[in-house]
């Protein structure tokens, strides 16, 4: 990218030198057309049915893991004693955490009023549906008699029995199961006015008819519009105390145990922090093929890019406050129990985990994403999310496995090694949430058309006449 | 619900927002009241302009929160308390502060239920039927890039002829008349 590029480049403001939110040129009636056509188009996409088709049969692991294991049981993973909590945790807080950060872009950042956000906040928000999905699956499976899974319910049995309220996996039932309604009440609401867009603009029959039944009969009235504006503020203030509290829930499991590692008051922000850091690595892991594959470069451009690099380079220097906070915690504390934890973590006989966790959530991104040059760049953005996906996942391996193998008593030492099952499981969602996350872009407009038509010139006011001008 | 006959309203389309915020303010000053704007995306000088200033929704989510914090709160209260007490580690019955997060998540909960499905309702939604989708030009524009004002058979006021040569007044792309 030579620097005189820039100055020429149409796609960047010249007074800032700052790539624009939206590219030049852009129309109400253009943008709906390039958003809408990607759904309407009878002709799918080869290239669509070869990503569908690959995730598809990734999901099919996870399908035949699933089985054995409901046949066998937990067994055939590779937990034991004392690393009795392995990759259904591990995978439960990774997926989680990703889901966060669709929450952020759609609430906090609404709130902040950032309007870039409304490009990506629509598939950003179907990105938290789908991890919370994946995500849920892990405890589902994991209580070993899944059938038996409702007993996290409060609900009237026949024995008499109740939750447990005072226990922080019993807050986790109630905070994920509104994390996700939530979720899904806020992503369907948001699409409300694009299904009536939808339903406008279908030519066949049955998509008149589908996207009419989902558009609920909107019609664009200001009042409606008025009320609409309120309970989606309303929602996002809700759902960003509520995105807050999940992974402090979730931390809470770990934090209110004994056990060296766990046991620490810098897990609920550290948590957050964490969650937010993969989740923009994984909006970009999402965001760049995308609009790639449907040209939506004019839409979804550069800027974005660059603002998510520079969430990703705050919440980041974050989570690396949280793992300094861990190791000096562990001498100050003066704890023996802890002192030990910290070194086995990084010299023990796991420790290339955290060594892979420290290289790839602190040394490559936090290093390079201070250059504007590199946030801009598609390639290695991408490289980065995928740099930070990795580091995330070792995260949640090392808080898991490193704290539990060697705890207090050394003759109750053990090991822990995942099985074929384990990775199968792994693996598996990741294909499910592909085949998902597919699915919805084929199906439903993945970006807020009435959101963008706010942003474009001719949502500008003017004076009579210059009006006509203008668009 | 008998279909009702006649004409629902007029309704004018023009091209900008600025266009349709003029006429509506105008309409509003001349005494219009049944009148109502339809705009692709949220134009909040429209509703400014038709005189729809607050609305309830923050209200009813108010109460949706109270009712789950409460709610959740007292049934945490019941459970460990009276229906199915247990003591570990001698620990109090009525152990407030670990029913605080549970309370915490349905206030959210409520709150959330509450505004999305109180903002439907109070939008009369979902309807399956509206006399607006009758205008030939409605659906081509409404949810893409064109801005609606239709003044409504039901004002005082409304006279067919008066009213398209009023709408008329404001230079609209086209001016149509509404059948239920």
């Amino acid at each position: 990218m030579a620097s005189g590029e820039l100055k020429d480049n149409p796609r960047r403001d010249p007074a800032t030198g700052e790539y624009r939110v939206i590219a030049p040129g852009q129309t109400f009636l253009s943008v709906t057309e390039k958003i809408t056509r990607i759904v309407l188009t009878p002709t799918t996409p080869l290239g669509w049915f070869a990503v569908f088709g690959i995730g598809g049969a990734i999901a099919t692991l996870f399908l035949v893991a699933v089985t054995w294991l409901f046949l066998v049981g937990v067994g055939i993973w590779g937990i034991t004693q004392p690393v009795a909590w392995g990759f259904a945790i591990i995978n439960f807080v990774w997926w989680i955490g990703i889901g966060h950060a669709g929450t952020l872009i759609s609430a906090i950042l609404l709130l902040f009023k950032q309007s870039w956000r409304n490009s990506i906040n629509r598939f950003a928000e179907a990105m938290t549906i789908f991890a919370v999905v994946c995500a849920g699956m892990f405890p589902l499976i994991h209580v070993g008699r899944p059938w038996l899974a409702y007993w996290m319910l409060p609900v009237p049995l026949t024995m008499n029995v109740w939750p447990q309220f005072r226990s922080p996996l019993m807050w986790d039932v109630f905070a994920v199961s509104t994390y996700a309604t939530i979720s899904v009440v806020f992503w369907y609401i948001g699409m409300v006015p694009d299904f009536g867009t939808m339903r406008d603009r279908a030519e066949s029959k049955f998509a008149k008819y589908a996207y009419g039944l989902c558009s609920l009969g909107w019609r664009g009235s200001v009042r409606h519009w008025s009320r609409y504006e309120t309970a989606s503020l309303l929602l996002a203030g809700l759902a960003t105390p509520l995105v807050l509290s999940v992974h402090t829930v979730i931390s809470f499991d770990f934090a209110v145990a004994v056990l060296s590692g766990w046991h620490t008051t810098i897990f609920p922000p550290y948590f957050v922090a964490g969650a937010i850091y993969s989740g923009f690595a994984m909006v970009l892991t999402l965001a760049i093929p995308l609009r790639k594959f449907y040209h939506l470069e004019g839409l979804v451009t550069e800027r974005h890019i660059d603002n998510m690099g520079k969430v990703m380079l705050a919440t980041g220097f974050i989570v690396a406050y949280g793992y300094a906070m861990e190791v000096f915690m562990a001498w100050y504390s003066g704890s023996h129990w802890e002192a030990f934890m910290m070194w086995n973590r990084m010299f023990g006989p796991m420790g290339w985990a955290y060594w892979v966790l420290v290289t790839c959530n602190l040394a490559i991104p936090l290093t390079t994403l201070w250059s504007r040059k590199l946030r801009t760049s598609i390639p290695f953005m991408f490289f980065i999310s995928i740099v930070v996906n990795t580091g995330m996942w070792f995260e949640r391996f090392v808080i898991v496995v490193t704290s539990l193998y060697r705890d207090f008593l050394p003759s109750s030492w053990g090991t822990y090694r995942a099985t074929k099952w384990d990775y199968m499981t792994y693996v598996g969602t990741l294909g499910l949430f592909t085949a998902l996350f597919l699915l919805f872009v084929r199906f439903l407009p993945m970006i807020p058309m009435s959101e963008i038509r706010m942003m474009l010139p001719g949502a500008k006011i003017t004076p009579k006449k210059a009006a006509e001008a203008g668009d | 619900m008998a279909a009702r006959e006649g004409i629902y309203g007029l309704l004018a389309e023009f091209d900008t927002p600025g266009d349709l915020i003029r006429a509506a303010q105008q309409a509003r000053k001349d005494g219009w009241r049944r009148m109502d704007c339809y705009t692709p995306y949220p134009v909040e000088e429209a509703a400014e302009a038709i005189g729809f200033h607050r609305n309830k929704v923050p209200l009813i989510t108010l109460i949706g929160g109270l009712m789950g914090l409460v709610a959740m709160f007292l049934f945490q209260v019941w459970v460990s308390v009276w229906a199915y007490p247990l003591n570990i580690a001698g620990r109090p019955l009525y152990s407030w502060p670990a029913f605080i997060v549970p309370a915490y998540e349905w206030t959210i909960l409520f709150a959330g239920l509450s505004a999305a499905f109180g903002m439907l309702a109070l939008n009369g939604l979902p309807a399956l039927y509206h006399p607006l989708f009758n205008a030939p030009n409605f659906r081509d524009g409404a949810t893409t890039d064109k801005f609606f004002l239709c003044l409504e058979a039901l004002d005082p006021k409304f006279d067919l002829a008066e009213a398209k040569k009023y709408l008329q007044s404001f230079e609209p792309v086209s001016v149509v008349e509404v059948e239920y």
